[in-house]
C-alpha cells in the first residue's frame, strides 16, 4: 500500500486534567499509529490503558475533563486536530464514525429506529426525510435485520440485544464513512451473536472498502478480524505491527505476557499465565517504562529511562530497551530486588 | 394500552375510599361544631338538638354509612355554617383556585424549564449559580412572607397592583407569584438533574458521533427525554397548587379553595372539610392517572408493561 494512510496519528497525546490541573492523567500518552484504507488494526491493552479514550479522541467528542494536548492526526490530508468544532462535526458521522461498546444504552429510547438511522442522513446529506427513511429500511436490510418495513418503524425495546448491535452498525455505515472505529462492540452479546456480528462487519467492510479500528480486549477477535495489531499499555503505545508477524513473535514483554494468558488449541496441558501486578497509576507514571514493575526481563534502564519508539522492521513498532541494549550489557534485575 | 388504564383506575377507587375513612374520623377529633354555633351559655336541650339536626346524635359509624350513601347518590351534604350544599359552596369558588393555580403554574414552567436546561449545559458556570440562588429563594422562603413583602412593595409604596381580592388580571399577578416561585425552583433543579442524567447516557454521546449539531442534541436527544420526570410533577403539582394555596389565598384574600377549606377547619364544618378534602383527593389522584397514561403515550416502553 503505498502512499500516505488514510489515518495517521503522530505523537498524540491526551490528558485527563483534574483538581485545577494537579491531577494530570495521561490517558494517551504519545501514540504514533496509522491506518490504510480498507484495512482493519485492532487495538488491544487492558481496561484503563487509553484504548477508549483514544477513540474519543479521533472522533473528538471528549468529556469536558479530557485534553488533546499534542500531536497531530492526519486524516486524508488534513490534521483532525486543528479542526474546529463545526467543521468536525461535518466529519462525524459522515468520514469517521464510531460504534460504542454498549448497544442498549446507546440508542435513544423514545425516537424509532428508523429516526434514529436516518438521522445521520438527513443531517450529512441533506436529503428528503422520504429518501432518507429508504435508505434506512436498505440498511436494515444490509445488516440482516428481517422485514425491514415494519422494523423501521419500532422502537429500540422491541429489540433484541444482537439486533440493536447491528441497528448500531447500521447507524455507523448510514452515510458511507471511509473510517469505522467499534469500540469493543460485541462484549455484552454471546459467542453465536458476537461471531454473526463480526462476519457481517467484515462483509460490510469488503463491500464498501472502508478501514475498520477495532477495539477489543479479545485477541481472539484480533486474530479473526484484523490485518494490524497495536499493542497498548498504560496509555502508550508498546508494539504495533502485522497480526501474522506479532501472533508469531511478539518482541515486547508485555505482548508476550498477553499471548500467554489465551488458551490454544493443541496445548493441553499447558498452565495459562496471568500477568503478576496491577498497571500503573496513570497520575503518577514511574520514570522509565510504565510497564518495567511488572516486566519480568526488566533491567536497571528500564525504570530509570523511557524506552524510545523503534522501528525493527518498516512495518513493526517497538518501545522497548531489550532490543536496543544487547544482552550481555543487560544486567538484570533479580526477582528480589524486583519487589523493592 | 385498555388494560393498563383499567389497572390504574382501580388503584384510584381504592385511594379515594381510604381517603374518604381517614377525613371521617381525623375531623371529627377536632371537637364539637355545636359549641361554635350556639351562643354563649345555651342549654344542654339546645346543643341536644343541634346534634340531632346535623345526625351527630347517632353511632359514628352509621354516620360514616351515610355520609358514603349520600356520596354515592352525588351529594356531599350540607354545610353546617353556610347551609347550603358543600358543593355548590365548592363550585363557586373552583374557578378562582383554578385560575390562580393555572397561572402560577404557567409561570413555573416558562420560568423553570428554560432555566432548567440553561443550568444543565452550563454546569458550574454563571447561570448555573444564577439558577441555584433563585430556586435557594424558591425553596425556602415561606409563602406569606413573600406574599407580604410583595404587597409592601408594590400595593403600598409603588401602589401598582392591588393588595387583595379578585376581579382583575392585575389581581392575579402577586399572589400567582407568591404560589408559583416554589414550584418553578421545584420545575428548575429536576429539568436540571434530570438533564444531566441524560446528558451523560451513552444515546446522547452516540447523537453526538453522528455529528448533529449541539442545538439538535439538546433539543432533540435530551430534552425529550429529561421531559419526562418534569411533566410527572408538574401535573401533580398542579393539583397541589390549587389544594396548598391555602396560604396564599388567606393572605391575599383570594376567594378560591383554600379560603373554603381554612373557614370550614376554623367553623368545624365538618362537611365542608370533608367535601374540599375528597374532591382535592379526587383530583390528585385523578391528575395522577392521567400523567400516568401521558407518560405511557410520550414512553413506548411503558404501553407494553404488564
Amino acid at each position: 500500500m503505498a502512499g500516505e494512510p488514510l489515518l495517521r496519528l503522530d505523537k498524540l497525546s491526551t490528558h485527563y486534567i483534574a483538581g485545577g490541573g494537579l491531577r494530570v492523567v495521561r490517558a494517551v500518552d504519545e501514540v504514533s499509529l496509522s491506518v490504510n484504507a480498507g484495512e482493519t488494526l485492532g487495538i488491544v491493552g487492558e481496561s484503563g490503558s487509553g484504548k477508549s479514550t483514544l477513540a474519543l479522541t479521533i472522533m473528538r467528542v471528549l468529556p469536558m475533563a479530557a485534553k488533546i494536548v499534542g500531536g497531530h492526526m492526519w486524516f486524508e490530508g488534513e490534521d483532525l486536530v486543528q479542526k474546529t468544532d463545526a467543521e468536525m462535526r461535518e466529519i462525524r458521522g459522515k468520514r469517521i464514525a464510531m460504534v460504542l461498546q454498549d448497544p442498549m444504552a446507546s440508542l435513544n429510547p423514545l425516537f424509532s429506529i428508523g429516526n434514529q438511522i436516518a438521522e445521520p442522513i438527513r443531517v450529512h446529506e441533506r436529503v428528503s426525510r422520504a429518501s432518507a427513511w429508504e435508505r434506512a429500511r436498505g440498511l436494515l436490510k444490509a445488516v440482516r435485520i428481517p422485514s425491514p418495513e415494519t422494523r423501521v418503524k419500532q422502537f429500540p425495546h422491541e429489540m433484541s440485544g444482537g439486533m440493536r448491535q447491528r441497528i448500531v452498525g447500521a447507524i455507523g455505515m448510514s452515510c458511507e464513512p471511509r473510517l469505522l472505529i467499534a469500540d469493543e462492540p460485541t462484549t455484552s452479546l454471546d459467542l453465536t451473536i458476537q461471531a454473526q456480528y463480526l462476519n457481517l462487519l467484515r462483509d460490510l467492510q469488503r463491500e464498501h472498502g472502508l478501514a475498520l479500528i477495532f477495539i477489543t480486549h479479545n485477541l481472539g477477535i484480533v486474530a479473526k478480524m484484523c490485518d494490524q495489531l497495536a499493542v497498548m499499555y498504560a496509555g502508550r503505545l508498546v508494539e504495533a505491527g502485522p497480526v501474522s508477524r506479532i501472533f508469531n513473535a511478539p518482541e515486547h514483554p508485555y505482548t508476550q505476557a498477553l499471548l500467554n494468558s489465551i488458551p490454544r488449541m493443541g496445548e493441553r496441558d499447558q498452565r495459562l499465565t496471568a500477568i503478576a501486578g496491577q498497571p500503573p497509576d496513570l497520575s503518577a507514571l514511574p520514570p522509565g517504562c510504565a510497564f518495567a514493575q511488572r516486566c519480568p526481563q526488566a533491567f536497571h534502564r528500564c525504570r530509570s529511562e523511557a524506552p524510545p519508539v523503534l522501528h525493527p522492521r518498516p512495518d513493526h513498532t517497538l518501545r522497548c530497551w531489550l532490543s536496543v541494549d544487547a544482552p550481555a550489557e543487560r544486567p538484570r534485575v533479580l526477582a528480589g530486588a524486583a519487589a523493592v | 394500552m385498555g388494560r393498563y388504564i383499567t389497572r390504574r383506575a382501580g388503584y384510584c377507587l381504592l385511594s379515594l375510599f381510604l381517603l374518604s375513612l381517614t377525613i371521617f374520623f381525623f375531623v371529627r377529633v377536632t371537637g364539637d361544631p355545636a359549641a361554635l354555633l350556639v351562643e354563649p351559655g345555651a342549654s344542654a336541650e339546645d346543643i341536644a338538638a343541634i346534634h340531632h339536626q346535623f345526625g351527630l346524635d347517632r353511632p359514628l359509624w352509621v354516620q360514616y354509612g351515610l355520609f358514603m350513601w349520600t356520596l354515592f347518590h352525588g351529594d356531599l351534604g350540607q354545610s353546617f355554617y353556610y347551609q347550603t350544599p358543600v358543593f355548590d359552596l365548592y363550585m363557586s369558588r373552583l374557578p378562582n383556585s383554578l385560575m390562580l393555580a393555572a397561572v402560577a403554574m404557567i409561570f413555573s414552567l416558562i420560568v423553570g424549564i428554560p432555566s432548567g436546561i440553561l443550568a444543565s449545559v452550563r454546569v458550574g458556570r454563571f447561570w448555573d449559580s444564577a439558577g441555584k440562588m433563585f430556586a435557594l429563594l424558591g425553596l425556602s422562603l415561606p409563602s406569606f412572607w413573600v406574599g407580604l413583602v410583595l404587597i409592601l412593595v408594590f400595593s403600598v409604596y409603588l401602589k401598582w397592583l392591588p393588595s387583595s381580592g379578585a376581579g382583575t388580571p392585575l389581581h392575579l399577578l402577586m399572589p400567582a407569584f407568591a404560589l408559583g416561585w416554589y414550584f418553578a425552583a421545584a420545575h428548575m433543579r429536576l429539568t436540571r438533574s434530570s438533564m444531566l442524567d441524560v446528558l451523560g447516557s451513552e444515546y446522547i454521546k452516540l447523537a453526538r458521533l453522528k455529528g448533529l449539531p449541539e442545538a439538535l442534541v439538546i433539543a432533540k436527544h435530551a430534552f425529550k427525554n429529561a421531559l419526562i420526570p418534569v411533566i410527572t410533577l408538574a401535573g401533580i403539582n398542579l393539583v397541589i397548587m390549587v389544594n396548598v394555596a391555602v396560604v396564599v389565598e388567606t393572605v391575599f384574600a383570594w376567594p378560591g379553595i383554600g379560603r373554603l377549606l381554612y373557614e370550614g377547619i376554623t367553623f368545624r364544618d365538618f362537611p365542608v372539610v370533608q367535601g374540599v378534602v375528597l374532591l382535592g383527593g379526587a383530583m390528585i389522584v385523578l391528575v395522577n392517572l392521567l400523567v400516568d397514561i401521558l407518560y405511557a403515550t410520550i414512553d413506548p416502553r411503558i404501553r407494553l408493561e404488564r
